[in-house]
């Protein structure tokens, strides 16, 4: 049963965005994601603690904290592997096109994969999408889908190639278009740039801009660098076991206390003009 | 059926053709050949190559137990033993951090133990032999066709659950995103492998069995791109690995399933060469 969506008025994070004179304008403004008093315990080992936390479609959110500090696992909370207290739900939007619960996207930390394994970035597709099993072959519709969807990447060309032949960067980008089909609602990603280049990272963040824009996609995204995810992100959450800050960007790196976290020079930015 | 079987084989201008025990033994090493094949090509790089192995030994507590218990063929039990090891082990897995290798290790060792201490109470583990070095030139029409449920069946399982069980094998946490119950996976393909290796050992033995299972993956491995080529590889691979091993100890004499994982250990280093780096 999906919840309905809360409506723009009864979330005050809408008022705290429009409080900072925030560019930030959620597609349809409701929230798919809602975080409440949930923690985590695993082994006796507290790794989160009372979060609550909104995400809204249309928007995307970057996660930041020092190692340790139960990114990767509020992740795999929302994947439904790690177990829980409070509550946590993916609700329904109108910007919801298809049936069922909310579809999500994700793309690992690190793709880690046995160089010899027989897989195909193709079989990869096919495995993921298809009910035909792919040893007795590919169906044309997944074929002609995972050409489409590598070349909105720029990586048509993989479509045939092992993963085990392919870069760090080649890789992730396969994993983001494999995220991004059939298009979700949510796309999770945990630390996705950790393996590639500069040019790599430009285009990931243009392609996931874009996708939201479009697809009223809500974007959470896993990060260790401030100012990357500055740049791309409507709203920053700096989390270290509970949450320590949100709000959106300009706010979060204007803070004395985050720049110092994270080493940066305490000199707040200029203001933008 | 069968008689079909035996009749067109018999045609065969070749010593070996000759023997209804071979005939039967042919269609024996065909069956489990491409049901081996196909498991292995799922335990490799799934952390199951030692698993199988484990079980394969264990078994012969269960049989231990089913003959004490007075069983006459004492299948009913193994299979219960293995099943039950297999759960327990893929509970394990989800439920504890604890390494699975270790756990394995002592399961097939207090396995093996208490095993051998049981059949060998009066002295006569003698007669037991044939479940550690296997005798595939005895198999009886009711093991055959067990078998062939066997390979129905785990055929089955793979044009349902293949794709699902490689995405779990390349990455759980992309499998869960996509909403496939991960655990489930893995648990039916566990106990595929626990019912197989049960069905063989009295075929092959348990010293060979787990050979059986991985070298014609491995060497497919080597060979193939795709998943579509790894599959087809292996089975082919441990078919014909399968038939050259028969006949070969049919003259030399030599047990079956120890020739057949010769031969396949051959073509696997044969294979070793095309290797991607």
């Amino acid at each position: 049963m999906i919840p309905a969506p809360v409506p723009l008025d009864e979330c005050d994070r809408i008022a705290a965005v429009k409080a900072t004179g925030g560019a930030h304008s959620p597609a349809c403004g409701e929230c798919c994601t809602r975080i409440a008093n949930l923690s985590v315990t695993i082994a006796g080992t507290r790794i989160l603690d009372d979060i609550n936390l909104h995400i809204h479609c249309g928007e995307m959110v970057t996660l930041i904290g020092p190692n340790g500090a139960g990114k990767t696992t509020l992740l795999r909370v929302m994947l439904g592997e790690v177990p829980y207290r409070g509550s946590f739900m993916f609700t329904k939007t109108k910007a919801q096109t298809h049936k069922g619960p909310p579809r999500i996207g994700y793309v690992p930390q690190q793709f880690i994969i046995d160089r010899t394994a027989p897989v195909t970035v193709l079989d990869l597709f096919s495995a993921a999408l298809s009910r035909l099993p792919v040893w007795l072959g590919h169906s044309a519709r997944v074929r002609d889908e995972a050409r489409a969807q590598l070349d909105a990447v720029g990586s048509a060309d993989l479509l045939n190639e092992p993963l085990g032949t392919l870069s760090g960067g080649q890789l992730q980008r396969v994993m983001l278009s494999l995220a991004l089909t059939p298009t979700p609602d949510i796309l999770l990603l945990d630390e996705p740039l950790a393996s590639v280049d500069a040019p790599g990272t430009d285009l990931f963040y243009r392609t996931v801009s874009e996708l939201r824009r479009t697809h009223d996609l809500a974007v959470i995204m896993v990060s260790h660098n401030l100012l990357d995810a500055a740049r791309a992100s409507d709203w920053i959450v700096i989390l270290n076991r509970s949450i320590l800050r949100e709000g959106p960007p300009a706010q979060v790196l204007a803070n004395t206390d985050v720049r110092a976290l994270f080493g940066l020079d305490v000199t707040p930015p200029p203001p933008a003009t | 059926m069968l008689g079909l079987w035996h009749s067109i084989l018999s045609l065969l201008p070749f010593d070996w053709a000759q023997y209804g025990f071979m005939h039967d033994a042919l269609l024996a090493v065909l069956l489990m050949g491409p049901l081996c094949a196909l498991l292995g090509c799922m335990m490799i790089g799934n952390q199951m190559a030692f698993f199988s192995d484990a079980i394969g030994h264990a078994s012969l507590a269960g049989i231990a137990i089913g003959v004490i218990a007075g069983c006459a063929d004492p299948l009913v039990p193994m299979l219960l033993f293995s099943t039950v090891l297999a759960l327990l082990v893929s509970l394990l897995r989800r439920f504890s951090a604890a390494s699975t290798d270790t756990v394995l290790g002592i399961l097939m060792a207090a396995g093996v133990a208490l095993g051998i201490c049981l059949l060998s109470r009066q002295g006569g583990f003698n007669k037991f032999t044939r479940y550690l070095i296997g005798d595939i030139l005895t198999v009886s029409p009711v093991e055959l066709a067990r078998m062939a449920v066997l390979l129905a069946c785990v055929l089955g399982a793979w044009v349902l659950f293949f794709n699902k069980m490689l995405l779990v094998w390349l990455n759980r946490s992309i499998a869960s995103s996509r909403g496939v119950a991960s655990w489930t996976v893995e648990t039916v393909f566990t106990i595929a492998v626990a019912v197989t290796v049960t069905l063989s050992i009295s075929w092959v033995g348990l010293m060979v069995i787990n050979s059986m299972l991985l070298l014609p993956a491995a060497a497919a491995r080597n060979l193939a791109r795709s998943s579509r080529g790894y599959v087809l590889w292996a089975v082919a691979i441990g078919s014909v690995c399968g038939v050259a091993g028969l006949i070969t100890s049919f003259y030399s004499g030599t047990a079956t399933g120890a020739t057949v994982v010769l031969f396949s250990m051959a073509v696997f280093i044969v294979s070793l060469p095309f290797r991607r780096r």
